[in-house]
């Protein structure tokens, strides 16, 4: 870009007869709106520097040859970069710190290379190249009366010739077998959106008894374990037997809390848990993002995706963010050598709502 | 000066001045904003035990019995782990008052201080005790302390281990380049906001996979470009959003004018 000259402001000639300036005081007006406005026209055009001084015009092609050059050198150096360093050089770089050196070089050097190209090129068009404004009509779309009659008597030919309106059996039957062979093509995009879900949103693997296990390992979790502030984030047992193992898992989790009993706020939270120990489904009401950023001290547990933010002394009411539920509890009890096991399935759907549930 | 009032309606007068501005306040502000005031702490002698040492710098807010006042929890029950994370990470004593304690490089105590600190206040009931160097050197299964780190961290402290935010101003820190032991401890004590993954949760042998896998991905090398804090969606969008569509309109704005 040429860093002389300021932009000059635009000359616009006032156009005769047309809008009128704000400076020539009051006019009486008749009040009408005239039949038909004026076409200003196009502005008058205004020359560029480089169409009328030849210097300026030889400095734009110097500028336009010297972009082109950058990018040809760069293109060099990508070329001699890409064998001359070694892929496992790593160089302190300002800004971004160790890095692989090759990679940034390359990367560097084409980006330049390509930019320089676009820059040096529109540059071109916009300093060299004819800028004038151009008019071009388009053209009619519509045919000669004569064309249009004779394209008409062609199609009524051809439906006399093929004796259509003298068999309308023939007629009806194409119209009903053509008609019939769009249903198949419905039904095939009806059928491949899949089955319907039926029962599996409102359900999960979860079923009285089942112990709660550790997840990843599957391990059982004795009501002792879970010591108060502590997180356990858990699983159905035999959920790694499932058919659709990742589809139950992703309505499965399970996010297990030790607490004070003495923090819960509500009887049923405390009633549904065991001493303190409260399960909640880790599946987010919103749109079902893994819910597992609990703090211990405020016992918010918050969402990383939309952070709605759950207070789960409060049986996991929202206390922020755009989740509408609160996370179902799953309730649990210890069996008889200890360990935590699920009371009954859960009573609601877990995460996000859908038509049936409202 | 006349050079300079000639170019005044130049289309980047406006961006320039913008940017003038920003940085002079910048400036300004953090030349003129309070800065917080260093604690003087008295590099006690050399007896320091334990007692004297937390009479000293943590009973202002601790109590004198260590079991907490209107301004500092009990420690009762933390044990060793705790104070030698706390103190150790340079959070505690507390620089200043805010949602959360942060890291600091600046650790107020030697390790012996630190050590007798942590033994005076296992006295106060039974806790985690500073962990032994063989679960916390960092050798074992990476894969499998990747897969606990998942379950377990990822949701707060990032996948990459970068942290994230937390509610309220309250953050989950980085991971990276943090020694085995206050991993372990931080996972045993559960400080600030974390919750407590004790030994029933994750065996001592399981902690040191995490660490593992967390000292591998320490040993990781930038394949070239900026990371921007590896911290996912959030901080990509907003880098592309100020600086590819300011590109963008400014390319538009450049095609679409005419030339001089």
């Amino acid at each position: 870009m040429s860093e002389d000259g300021t932009e000059p402001a635009g000359e616009q000639a006032s156009q005769p007869g047309a809008a009128m300036g704000l400076d020539l005081g009051h006019l009486e007006g008749s009040g009408a709106i005239p039949e038909r406005f004026t076409n200003p026209g196009l502005p008058p055009h205004v020359h560029r520097l480089a169409d009328h001084d030849e210097l300026a015009a030889r400095r734009a092609e110097r500028q336009v040859a010297t972009l082109f050059g950058i990018s040809m050198v760069a293109t060099v150096i990508f070329l001699v970069a890409y064998f001359a360093i070694d892929q496992n050089t790593y160089q302190f770089i300002p800004g971004i710190g160790q890095a692989n050196l090759s990679n940034i070089v390359l990367g560097v050097s084409l980006g330049l290379s390509l930019l320089c190209i676009g820059l040096g090129a529109v540059h071109w068009a916009k300093t060299l190249m004819p800028d004038t404004e151009v008019t071009e009509q388009r053209h009619p779309q519509r045919s000669s009366p004569e064309a249009r009659d004779q394209a008409v008597s062609t199609i009524m030919a051809g439906g006399e010739a093929s004796q259509l309106a003298r068999r309308p059996l023939i007629k009806y039957t194409l119209g009903g077998a053509l008609g019939l062979f769009a249903l198949p093509l419905v039904v095939q995009l009806a059928g491949s959106l899949g089955p319907l879900p039926k029962a599996a949103l409102s359900t999960t693997f979860w079923r009285k008894g089942m112990r709660l296990m550790r997840d990843p390992e599957l391990t059982p979790i004795k009501a002792s374990d879970v010591t108060i502030g502590s997180v356990f984030h858990v699983m159905p047992e035999g959920i790694d037997k499932s058919d659709h193992l990742l589809e139950e898992k992703a309505k499965a989790a399970v996010l297990l809390i030790g607490m004070d009993p003495a923090d819960i706020k509500v009887p049923k939270e405390r009633s549904w848990g065991h001493d303190g120990i409260v399960a909640y489904s880790k599946i987010c009401t919103h749109v079902g993002c893994p819910v597992g950023l609990y703090e211990h001290r405020t016992h918010h547990l918050l969402c990383p995706c939309h952070q709605s933010t759950f207070d789960v002394t409060q049986d996991c009411q929202v206390i922020f963010g755009p989740a509408h539920r609160p996370l179902p509890q799953l309730k649990i009890t210890v069996d008889a050598e200890g360990y935590l096991v699920a009371d009954s399935p859960f009573r609601e759907a877990v995460g996000p709502s859908f038509w049936e549930r409202g | 000066m006349k050079a300079l009032g000639s170019r005044r309606r130049h289309p980047a007068a406006i961006a320039v001045l913008l940017l003038l501005g920003l940085v002079v306040t910048g400036g300004l502000y953090s030349l003129l904003a309070p800065k917080p005031a260093q604690a003087a702490v008295a590099t006690t002698d050399d007896v320091g035990a334990g007692t004297k040492l937390f009479l000293a710098n943590c009973a202002t807010c601790h109590g004198i019995s260590g079991h907490g006042s209107q301004t500092g929890p009990t420690l009762a029950g933390v044990g060793a782990a705790a104070v030698d994370f706390q103190v150790g990470t340079g959070r505690m004593p507390l620089a200043q008052p805010g949602v959360q304690a942060a890291r600091s490089d600046k650790v107020m105590f030697t390790d012996q201080q630190i050590a007798s600190l942590a033994a005076y206040v296992a006295t106060l009931g039974p806790g985690p005790s500073v962990p032994d160097s063989q679960y916390t050197n960092g050798d074992g299964n990476i894969a499998h302390g990747n897969e606990l780190f998942k379950v377990n961290c990822a949701m707060c402290h990032n996948f990459a281990g970068s942290g994230g935010a937390l509610t309220r101003g309250k953050y989950a820190p980085s991971l990276r380049n943090i020694s085995g032991k206050q991993i372990f401890e931080a996972m045993a004590t559960g400080p600030e906001s974390m919750p407590v993954f004790n030994d029933n949760n994750l065996s001592p042998a399981d902690k040191n996979d995490i660490i593992s896998y967390l000292h591998e991905l320490d040993k990781n090398k930038n394949p070239g470009g900026l990371n921007l804090g590896n911290l996912g969606p959030v901080s990509e969008g907003m880098f592309i959003w100020v600086f590819g569509l300011s590109l963008m309109v400014g390319a538009a704005v450049w095609l679409g004018s005419k030339a001089a």
